[in-house]
Parts: C-alpha cells; sequence; structure tokens
C-alpha cells in the first residue's frame, strides 16, 4: 500500500496504468481526483499545509486499514500541499479489488478518513480576502456511519 | 519537562509563530493549554474556542485529557480539511 505526500503535482494517467500493471488478483479498479473548485469565481489560489511526519504515517494508517477492511489488492494515496491553482489536482486515491463493491467502497472509506482525520489546512486566497476552509459536520457524520470497525456504512 | 510544541493553520496565524521549545510541568494537554493562554493575547485568541482546536501528542491525535509524561511533541491545529 502506497501512500505519498508531495508538493509537486502529479500525472493521474501515468499514475493509473502503473498502479493497474501491477494488480494481479483484482477485477475492479477505481479511483478518485479531488480538484481546486472556485464556488465564487474570485479564487485566485488555494494554499495547503501539512504536518510533515504525521501527515505520511496517517495517510501510510488509513490505507493499510481501508486495504484490510475490503480486502484491497492495492490502495494508493497522493496528497499534495502547497500552493495549487483553481482547476488544479490536490489529490488521488486508487484501489483495486477483486469485485467492484470492495473497490469503490475502500475508496470511499480513504476518501473519509482523508477528510477529516489527515493533518492537512486549505486556506482559500481570493482578491481581496484569505479564510481558511472550515471542517464540515457532514464530513464527520460520514466518518462516523463507517461505525467503530469501519465495516457498515448505513448512511 | 521541555516540549516541542507546533501550530498549524490558524493556531499558528493567531499565535504568530510555527513552533518552539517549551518548558512546562503541565500534567495534561488541558494544563499545557491553561499555561499559553496566560502568555499572550495572541495564545488566548487561538485557545478561545476549545471546540475548534485539535490536538496531537507525538504525532497522534489525541484529546485535552491525555498525559503529557514522557511526551516530546504536542501539536495544535483546527479540524483537518484533507481531501
Amino acid at each position: 500500500m502506497s501512500a505519498r505526500v508531495q508538493e509537486a503535482t502529479f500525472d493521474f494517467a501515468a499514475e493509473m496504468t502503473a498502479f493497474q500493471s501491477t494488480v494481479t488478483r483484482s477485477g475492479a479498479v477505481v479511483s478518485f481526483t479531488g480538484v481546486v473548485r472556485d464556488d465564487t469565481g474570485n479564487l485566485d489560489h488555494m494554499f495547503i499545509e501539512h504536518y510533515p511526519g504525521m501527515t505520511e504515517a496517517a495517510l501510510q494508517k488509513f490505507a493499510d486499514q481501508a486495504t484490510e477492511i475490503f480486502d484491497l489488492e492495492k490502495a494508493l494515496v497522493i496528497h499534495r500541499y502547497g500552493q495549487l491553482q483553481p482547476g488544479e489536482a490536490i489529490m488521488m486515491v486508487a484501489t483495486a479489488a477483486r469485485h467492484r463493491k470492495d473497490a469503490f467502497a475502500g475508496a470511499d472509506y480513504l476518501m473519509d478518513y482523508l477528510k477529516s482525520r489527515a493533518p492537512f489546512w486549505k486556506k482559500e486566497l481570493s482578491k481581496g480576502s484569505a479564510a481558511w476552509v472550515a471542517a464540515k459536520a457532514q464530513d464527520e457524520a460520514e466518518l462516523a456511519a463507517w461505525g467503530l470497525e469501519g465495516t457498515a456504512k448505513e448512511s | 519537562m521541555k516540549l516541542n510544541i507546533l501550530y498549524f493553520a490558524w493556531v499558528r496565524e493567531r499565535i504568530g509563530h510555527s513552533q518552539e521549545a517549551y518548558e512546562t510541568s503541565a500534567v495534561t494537554v488541558a494544563d499545557l493549554i491553561t499555561e499559553l493562554m496566560a502568555r499572550d493575547a495572541g495564545y488566548a485568541a487561538a485557545f478561545a474556542d476549545l471546540s475548534v482546536i485539535c490536538v496531537a501528542v507525538d504525532q497522534e491525535l489525541s484529546d485535552f485529557a491525555a498525559p503529557l509524561s514522557d511526551c516530546r511533541e504536542v501539536a495544535f491545529f483546527p479540524p483537518m480539511t484533507g481531501g
């Protein structure tokens, strides 16, 4: 299971080709990409801060958990930090499993943990203003829905 | 006990620096926060609403009741917004 934290952009197509080329027993590969969104039309750029050391360990832990819970053959997480422009990819996850439901669920689980438990903070810098993005109650609810064992998502 | 304390995002901005070595006899995270808040207005502002403060002790998410014995690094930050 692989987790990377980097400032540089990543090549989604190349990452997926490499990911899939090492899969041997899976019939399903799922990916998710998070992109910098400009809701107001005024966003200049996004700044993402993280906690070096803790971030890498947290991503690795979530990837390992997802792998165990959903019997994934392979999981990949890439998350960027630093300055990003609207439309740029912030992060991606990829999962491979025998069947599609586990691949989708594994990716969904990873995303829910990344949103609320990985030490990243987003700041939106717009024309004339700068604001840290607040965590959403909905994100906590999504996380809680997995339950303590992380096996049943009921929402 | 000497701790390395780290601050992130708007907690860092309110306090004015990203890390410091700090000598303390605080027993728990909550004790440490009380000590820090007494230092100046920036710390007081950063910790004014503890419902939006998270803590990691030695890079593991923790809580305000956690003991600080044998700990080397404490980090304070707002709720995380990854993904």
